[in-house]
Formats: structure tokens, sequence, C-alpha cells
């Protein structure tokens, strides 16, 4: 990780631990739809295993925005963005910084969050429960790859928590089918999550790649 | 006043810089060339260009057409690291102290040293051990803070825009002679100001724009005065009332 890479992710933390914008939105959201679902539908266990890989991958896709959202907002403030683009630090270590930081805050929410699904759903694992630690960082770094990038080319439109999830949720269908898919396999233990994992870890490879390629245009627009 | 040294060859030339924002042309073919170790007030009203050039001289608004080379370079991010630049919002952020503003900063330009983040802090006339955030800064200490993030790198040219803007004018004549100071090294400083007056006696030449377009430049301040009118008058008026 270069230098810059390391102070702007330690600034971004820094930030966020003062201010707690990010981390107490998402928090909230995520308690909703976990609260609201669980009395909606009132499902009997072998049913939650069916339907909570999609409802927890909903939650932390709707909750993540928040996080994608309010990384660049305050960069806007005072313009400070500006500052970094006039200065020679490479584009890349600011985009780099800004996903590991987002991939941080939704890994905190998703380690919050995760007690209250079991809890709530009466959920355990039929398959082998060790692989969703491997889908859950693969799935939360494709959702922060994609949200961070496209985050950035929306800050400077008007509507800009609007045109996130318009940019982000269709180009991120591949991968939210991969999460779900794999999730629900792995709880219900019907099916293997193995091609699921692999299709997540080419669409983080893939995505990583075009977003790093991509940014430095993005950045430097006006 | 200025220095002697490097003054004859141009450090800035812009070639017919044209910069429109959708059918608003804000810029309309400014050619100007610039020498080194000198200080320019960019003087002119609301809307004439003068941020936009100095925000194209900064490398932060891309040319319509036409050009800008710095130091010999038309790709500005190359020499980017050679310029300071000093915006209307004080592009800092309000929830960390002006030292930890300075030390992430620093950092962009690969400066560790914290010596020299306390240097440009006191250089500004602020206390570097202050823990208060910036956001709970007046905006002259703001207004200084800023300048001192654009000090940070120890550029060659200055880029600042509306720098006393809020400021009162003690501050704002300490800030004039700590220019002056930097000028006198053989620094190049543009100053974006509508406060003409005070660059009397320290700028080296008056640039007045209008309409996106450099009408005049002049070294004499009584010229600037006299075709800037009442604006001039009033704004040396406020002044004294202050």
């Amino acid at each position: 990780m270069s230098g810059v890479t390391r102070a702007t992710l330690i600034k971004d933390l820094r930030l966020e631990w003062r201010s707690k914008d990010a981390i107490n939105s998402m928090l909230f959201f995520a308690l909703l739809v976990v609260v609201v679902f669980s009395f909606s539908f009132d499902p009997i266990a072998e049913e939650s295993r069916r339907i909570a890989g999609g409802l927890i991958w909903v939650a932390f896709l709707f909750a993540s925005v928040v996080a994608l959202n309010e990384t660049w907002a305050r960069e806007l403030r005072n313009q400070v963005l500006d500052a970094y683009r006039v200065s020679p630090a490479p584009a890349n270590s600011l985009f780099v910084a800004k996903a590991l930081g987002n991939f941080i805050f939704v890994c905190v929410l998703e380690a919050l969050m995760a007690p209250l699904f079991i809890v709530f759903y009466n959920l355990r694992a039929l398959g082998p429960a060790y692989q969703l630690l491997i889908v859950a960082p693969l799935g939360t770094w494709a959702l922060v790859v994609n949200g961070t990038f496209f985050a950035a080319l929306s800050i400077r439109t008007r509507a800009r928590e609007i045109m996130l999830p318009l940019l982000l949720f269709p180009i991120s269908i591949p991968a939210i089918l991969g999460m779900v898919s794999a999730t629900t396999a792995i709880l219900s233990g019907e099916n293997s999550a193995r091609f699921y994992i692999v299709l997540l870890a080419v669409y983080d490879v893939v995505f990583t790649i075009a977003c790093l390629a991509l940014f430095e245009t993005v950045l430097h627009a006006e | 006043m200025t220095s002697g040294a490097a003054q004859s060859s141009p450090i800035i030339v812009v070639d017919n810089l044209i910069k429109q924002f959708g059918r608003f042309a804000a810029l309309r073919g400014v050619s100007a060339e610039f020498v080194a170790g000198k200080m320019y007030a960019i003087l002119g009203d609301n809307g004439a260009g003068k941020t936009t050039l100095l925000r194209t001289m900064a490398g932060l608004n891309h040319p319509t057409r036409g050009s800008v080379s710095i130091l010999g370079n038309r790709n500005l991010r190359e020499i980017c690291g050679e310029i300071g630049y000093m915006a209307h919002p004080s592009l800092l952020y309000d929830e960390m102290s002006g030292m930890e503003n300075l030390r992430y900063f620093g950092q962009l330009y690969g400066i560790a040293d914290e010596e020299r983040c306390r240097a440009a802090i006191r250089a500004v006339a602020l206390d570097p051990e202050l823990e208060r955030p910036v956001g709970q800064y007046s905006q002259g200490m703001r207004q200084r803070m800023s300048l001192a993030r654009a000090l940070l790198n120890d550029p060659k040219i200055l880029l600042l825009d509306e720098p006393f803007s809020n400021v009162d004018l003690r501050s704002a004549r300490e800030m004039v002679a700590l220019l002056g100071r930097m000028r006198n090294a053989g620094k190049t400083i543009f100053v974006v100001t509508h406060q003409a007056s005070l660059l009397d006696g320290a700028a080296d030449e008056f640039v007045w724009m209008e309409a996106g377009r450099i009408v005049s430049r002049t070294e004499s301040f009584e010229r600037v005065a006299r075709e800037m009118g009442e604006d001039a008058r009033s704004s040396e008026d406020m002044e004294k009332r202050r």
C-alpha cells in the first residue's frame, strides 16, 4: 500500500470516527430491514434459509449506498477534492483508499448485523458455513469497488443520491446474483456454492482492474 | 522590489485560451506571458473570468481551445508539484485540526516532515499546537490556514483566489507582507482579488480582466484605481472605515 493510500485511508477512518455519519446511517437502515422483514414474513427455519441470502445482501447493498455517497460528499465540502486534484498524488491511490475505507465500513456493518440476522431469522447453515467467510468479503468488495467508482462518477451530478443506485445496481446484478445464490446454497446445503464463489472472484478482479484503469479520467473530469 | 534572478523568460505562457461552460464563454481568447519572480494582481468585475483563468492555470479546468504552458510544459499534471493553489473555499477538512490537515496534504506531496508543516502554519501567523478543528476557526484563520496549505510544498508558483476575503485589515496586510517576502525570494505569485488597494506597492503588475479577456496590464496602481473608478475608491474607503 502506498504512502498516499495509507494516509488517505487513515484520514477517512479518522473523519468517520469523529463524525460517524456513514456508519450510523448504515446501521439504522440495515436494522430497519432486518426488523421489518422479520415481522412481515415470520418465516419458519426452512423458509428463512431460502430467503435469507437475498434479504441479507439487499440490506447490505442499500445500506452501503449510504456509505458510498458519504465517502465523496465529505470531499466536496470546502472543495477539498480540488486540493487532491492539484497535487502530484496518483489518482488510483485515492481510489484504493476510498474503496478500502468503504470495505471496512461495510465489513463492520456485516459483523454487527450478522448476529441479528441469525437471531431474527433463526438461521443455521446446513452447508459448509466456512464458505460464508469467503463469500462475504468477495461480495462486499464487489459492492464497494463499483460503488466507490460510480459514486465518484456521480458526485458532480445534481441528484447524486439517486444517480448512484441507478448506475450501480444494474452493473452489480451478476455480483448480487453470485452473492445471493452462494449464501442461499450454503445456508440450505442443497447445492454447491463453488461456482458462485468463482463468479464473484472473477467479477471482483475484472471490475477492480476496470475501475483502476478509468478512475484517473473520472477524477480529473470537470 | 523584485528579485533580479530569472525574470526575463516567461514562466507561464497563456496562448489564445478559450474556456466554455456549455454555451457560456468564461475566457474568450486570453493570451499573456508572465515572468518569474513577480507578483501579479488579477482584477476585474464578477464574471470577468479571473477564477476560471486561475483554475485553468492550476490544471483544474481544461481549456476548450488554446493552451497554458507552465515552466515550459503544457502537461500541467507533470509540474503540479511546483504550483500552490488556494481557492475561495478553504480546501480543508473541517473536522481535522490545522496540523492534521497539513500532515495529510503534505503526504500528497511526499512531505513527511512535521517541522515543515509547523513552519507553514507559523508563516501565516497561526499556532501549530492549536487542536481545535478547522471548522471552529474564524473565517480569517481559515483563510490563513488555507494559505499555509498552499505554501506547504514550497511551490515556485502561487495561485491565490481571493486570499483576503473576510480577513481583517491587519491580517490582510500581514498576508500581503508575507507574499511580498515570498516574491522577493523568487516565487511567482498570482492574486485574484477585489481589494486591489491592498496590493498597492506590493504587486508588480495589475492585470485587468473584462468579459473573459485581459484588457489591460499596468505596473501603476494609480492607473488601476482610475480604471476601476468607484470600485477602487469604495474598496479603499471600506478599508479605512475598518
